[in-house]
């Protein structure tokens, strides 16, 4: 039996008099990478925003990492907030600091680290996720929308966490950049032992990465596991994105 | 199309049983095209009209088929629901009541905030306190400076011309000294500050907002009342003072110039003359004035910041917002200070 270390029920989620979840569950096991996947306004992303604490849910429970996000004193959320990263859309770096500052902030707010021990762990960090040393005095203005995502990716992994979130890894990069983020991810995935939610829209990249998916349509999970079986369901949205006969 | 559609519609159709669409000259068909022929045809089955299209063309059929086939799977608009009245105003007032109830929201998480200082004292950003300072109170003390030298020049200007009248030339130091050091200087800086420190901490927080930085920052543990809020807020209490006290000197500068040109006041008798008549408690109620204005100051251009959603537009309007709502706060709170001070008897 493997742990779960995202556990979901029956969430339910109301923007003013719309309802965009209801009674959505799903479980994210330690060690899978674990899409997230859906037409345009089902709610991917806000499952990812809650799962994170940055959005609050109108009814269910959620549980990440054995915390019911709910009921989480402050104190704990904070300690929760250092083992996860998180990589969003549009990387968020922040744009007063350089790439280098940006990914030695965690470890210079919650560590007691030598500054030259920093240095050491940025730089692994820039080298792992495929940037140059060089690059790292370059502020976010001055860098492409890949080497964004990288640098975005190197801060989010900076404390080491073991759950990693990405929302749309691969959405606004040239085909070959996607290819070599999935490869990155996976990587990463087993170099640093990681557990890995992310939403996507990039099919290439869904089959290259996901071990398990789950697909959200009006307001709940329709499929949930492997992609093998996927094709089998009836469901329109699955039988229109998952036709093509493209696997790797 | 709309000059064919009326030179179309002048044609008298009477008796006309069968119409011919001729495109076999046609070299270029598009979908507008097909959609403009598609709604004729229509229109004459309407009127009974038979119609037919003449074209060995393959692609202006399909691309006419196309048309007709979406055309009937196409459903109407929604309909517009029109506002009464009255559902207008209640709108915009319950919007007003949600807005004042998230201001009281938003300073009830500056005060937790603040008390989290207390719980550990490394959590005060000094760092970012001393930037903001830098920032938006000593970058704009040439402004303020030149701002109130003006005001000092023209009110002892305006004021002179009246005086001479009455021979009551030396009552200029009581005048400006008073009014200076009470309202001018402290508005005039209030007013600079708002519109340009204000303005950019909206602007600021609100892109932020929009690249997700702040929910980067929300996820890393980072929390933004602490990083953000705070050090603005507080840079901008503890310099409001020190701008007024800069706007003080500056106006009377001004004052003394215009006393000396135009009414033969010479500096030191005017500096005599103010020792005598304006009291030090004038100066102070205008330092005192500085925090409270700094306060409602940064607190809006924050707060407006935070509002910002997820659209480039509402920087723009939530910008001019944060500027007209803190002049006006501060006007408010100047006529609250007047009413207080002259209960007090001060």
């Amino acid at each position: 039996m493997m742990k779960a270390l995202i556990k979901v029920r029956d969430v339910r989620t109301v923007f003013g008099t719309k309802v965009v979840h209801d009674g959505l569950n799903l479980t994210v096991n330690k060690g899978e990478i674990y899409g997230l996947v859906g037409p345009s306004g089902c709610g991917k992303t806000t499952v990812l925003r809650e799962m994170v604490m940055l959005q609050e849910i109108s009814g269910g429970k959620i549980e990440v990492l054995d915390h019911d996000l709910s009921t989480i004193s402050s104190s704990a959320a904070q300690k929760l907030r250092s083992e996860w990263g998180v990589l969003f859309q549009a990387g968020a770096l922040f744009s007063s600091l350089n790439i280098k500052e940006n990914i030695s902030l965690p470890l210079k707010e919650y560590t007691d680290l030598s500054q030259k021990m920093i240095d050491e762990i940025v730089k692994f960090k820039i080298s792992i996720v495929g940037l140059k040393s060089s690059d790292a005095l370059l502020y976010p203005s001055e860098i492409s929308g890949g080497m964004k995502k990288k640098s975005a990716l190197a801060r989010a992994l900076a404390m080491d966490p073991k759950l990693l979130f990405l929302d749309e890894p691969t959405s606004g990069l040239d085909p070959i950049s996607a290819r070599e983020f999935d490869a990155l991810i996976l990587k990463l995935r087993d170099l640093l032992d990681l557990s890995i939610v992310m939403v996507s829209h990039d099919l290439q990249s869904i089959y290259a990465t996901l071990d398990r998916v789950a697909i959200i349509d009006e307001k709940k999970i329709i499929y949930e596991g492997d992609l093998k079986n996927i094709k089998n369901s009836t469901n329109k949205f699955i039988q229109t994105f998952f036709r093509s006969n493209f696997e790797q | 199309m709309t000059n064919y559609q009326k030179k179309i519609d002048k044609i008298n159709l009477s008796g006309v049983k069968e119409v011919n669409f001729n495109l076999e000259a046609v070299v270029y068909f598009d979908t507008a095209a097909a959609i403009f022929i598609n709604s004729l045809r229509e229109d004459f089955f309407q009127k009974n009209i038979k119609t037919n299209i003449l074209t060995t063309n393959q692609d202006i059929v399909e691309t006419l088929d196309l048309v007709l086939k979406t055309k009937q799977r196409t459903e109407p608009f929604a309909k517009e629901v029109e506002e009464t009245y009255l559902e207008y105003i209640g709108k915009t007032f319950y919007n007003y009541y949600n807005g004042f109830l998230a201001f009281i929201l938003f300073l009830g998480k500056v005060f937790s905030a603040i008390l989290s200082y207390f719980v550990s004292i490394k959590n005060i950003r000094y760092k970012e306190i001393f930037f903001e300072m830098n920032e938006s109170a000593i970058k704009a003390l040439g402004i303020i400076a030149l701002t109130s030298f003006l005001i000092g020049l023209v009110i002892a200007y305006q004021s002179a011309y009246q005086l001479k009248i009455y021979g009551a030339n030396i009552f200029i130091v009581d005048m400006l000294g008073i009014s200076i050091f009470r309202e001018l200087a402290p508005l005039m800086t209030a007013i600079v500050i708002a519109g340009r420190s204000g303005s950019a901490f909206t602007a600021q927080i609100g892109a932020m907002k929009i690249t997700e930085e702040l929910d980067a920052m929300k996820t890393m543990g980072f929390e933004p009342y602490l990083f953000l809020v705070l050090p603005r807020i507080i840079a901008l209490m503890i310099t409001m003072p020190l701008l007024i006290f800069v706007a003080d000197i500056m106006g009377l500068l001004g004052g003394i110039i215009i006393s000396y040109i135009d009414l033969g006041i010479s500096a030191s008798l005017f500096i005599e003359r103010l020792n005598e008549v304006v009291d030090a408690k004038h100066f102070f109620i205008g330092l005192i004035k500085g925090p409270f204005f700094a306060f409602l100051i940064a607190s809006i251009g924050v707060y407006r910041g935070l509002m910002v959603k997820n659209d480039t537009q509402s920087i723009g309007f939530n910008t001019t917002k944060s500027v007209v709502e803190s002049i006006f706060a501060v006007i408010v709170c100047d006529a609250l200070f007047s009413i207080i001070f002259t209960n007090l008897g001060l």
